[in-house]
């Protein structure tokens, strides 16, 4: 867990860091601490996986990829472990889970979130993850986004 | 097959995560691409102005803050289809909502920094839009690494 320290960190990088030479000690300076300070609790809170990574966040329509869906499948529940760690991993999946089915008019419960160049493309690979899921998959779907009704990131109160 | 030019890719492919923790890490990552931490800079600035990229910094997770996020979707009558995404979107709870092409036509990601609200936003949004609201909580997460080849 992290402490009020760590919590004005967080709430003042939430929303980006500072564009300039010196992110951190412009961060630190907003906070009256020193830039060390921050760092080493950045560096604490990446290593404890608070932080999940430090960067840039890419909009993916804007690199092209205009093909996004959600793909789920029915898989049997003794299995979905193994084979979700392996759909997990592929490099085309940004987000997988195992979420609860919802009987009967959703039967689904692994979610992989698709990414490609068009529908097309997204089709091809969930045929693959199909392919890879085996007998263990039953039904499957592929929804894809036909429009963002909202986006924003995390926000902390202050 | 990239819209972006050759500098600004390799800052996107390059920089999705492990940007330096040091006294000065825009001149750290450039080392690595070969530019000066003012040219970094100057790309990344522009690349948030041109939308290319939505954020840039620490992407925090908000289950490990104490927090919870949970996806849910509703099947919303088409007719109502506008009126419910307002208020659904009104809630600041409701951090993402896409939709999409299925009977389940709405879906959204609540997520509270305090785990014990979520169902009482849940709740909320039942009454407020007068559907059920189908709670898709992750029972495991394998992976989440939006890490996107430009």
């Amino acid at each position: 867990m992290i402490d009020a320290t760590d919590r004005s960190i967080v709430v003042a990088t939430q929303q980006g860091l500072p564009l300039t030479t010196r992110p951190y000690h412009a961060v630190a300076q907003r906070l009256g601490l020193e830039a060390a300070e921050v760092q080493e609790r950045l560096a604490r809170m990446l290593e404890a996986g608070i932080v999940r990574r430090i960067g840039v966040v890419p909009d993916h329509y804007a690199l092209g990829y205009r093909g996004n869906g959600m793909a789920v499948w029915d898989v049997a529940d003794e299995r979905i472990g193994e084979l979700g760690r392996r759909v997990g991993g592929l490099d085309f999946v940004s987000h997988c889970y195992h979420r609860p089915r919802h009987l009967p008019e959703w039967p689904y419960n692994l979610f992989a979130m698709v990414h490609g160049r068009d529908r097309d493309a997204v089709r091809r690979r969930v045929a693959e993850i199909t392919a890879l899921l085996g007998q263990a998959a039953g039904a499957h779907h592929i929804l894809f986004s036909t429009r963002i009704l909202k986006k924003t990131g995390l926000r902390l109160a202050d | 097959m990239s819209p972006l030019e050759d500098r600004d890719r390799a800052i996107v492919n390059a920089l999705q995560g492990g940007f330096p923790i040091t006294d000065e890490p825009f001149a750290e990552a450039g080392r690595e691409l070969g530019m000066d931490g003012a040219e970094v800079i100057e790309r990344i600035a522009r690349m948030m102005e041109d939308g290319i990229l939505n954020r840039f910094g620490p992407i925090y997770n908000a289950e490990k803050l104490g927090g919870a996020v949970t996806l849910a979707a509703i099947a919303v009558p088409e007719a109502d289809f506008e009126a419910v995404a307002e208020t659904v979107n009104a809630f600041p709870e409701v951090a993402h909502n896409y939709a999409r092409d299925h009977d389940f036509n709405m879906w959204f990601v609540v997520s509270t920094d305090d785990a014990g609200r979520i169902a009482g936003v849940i709740a909320e949004i039942e009454r407020a839009t007068g559907l059920e609201v189908h709670e898709m909580p992750k029972i495991e997460e394998f992976h989440v690494g939006l890490r996107f080849e430009a």
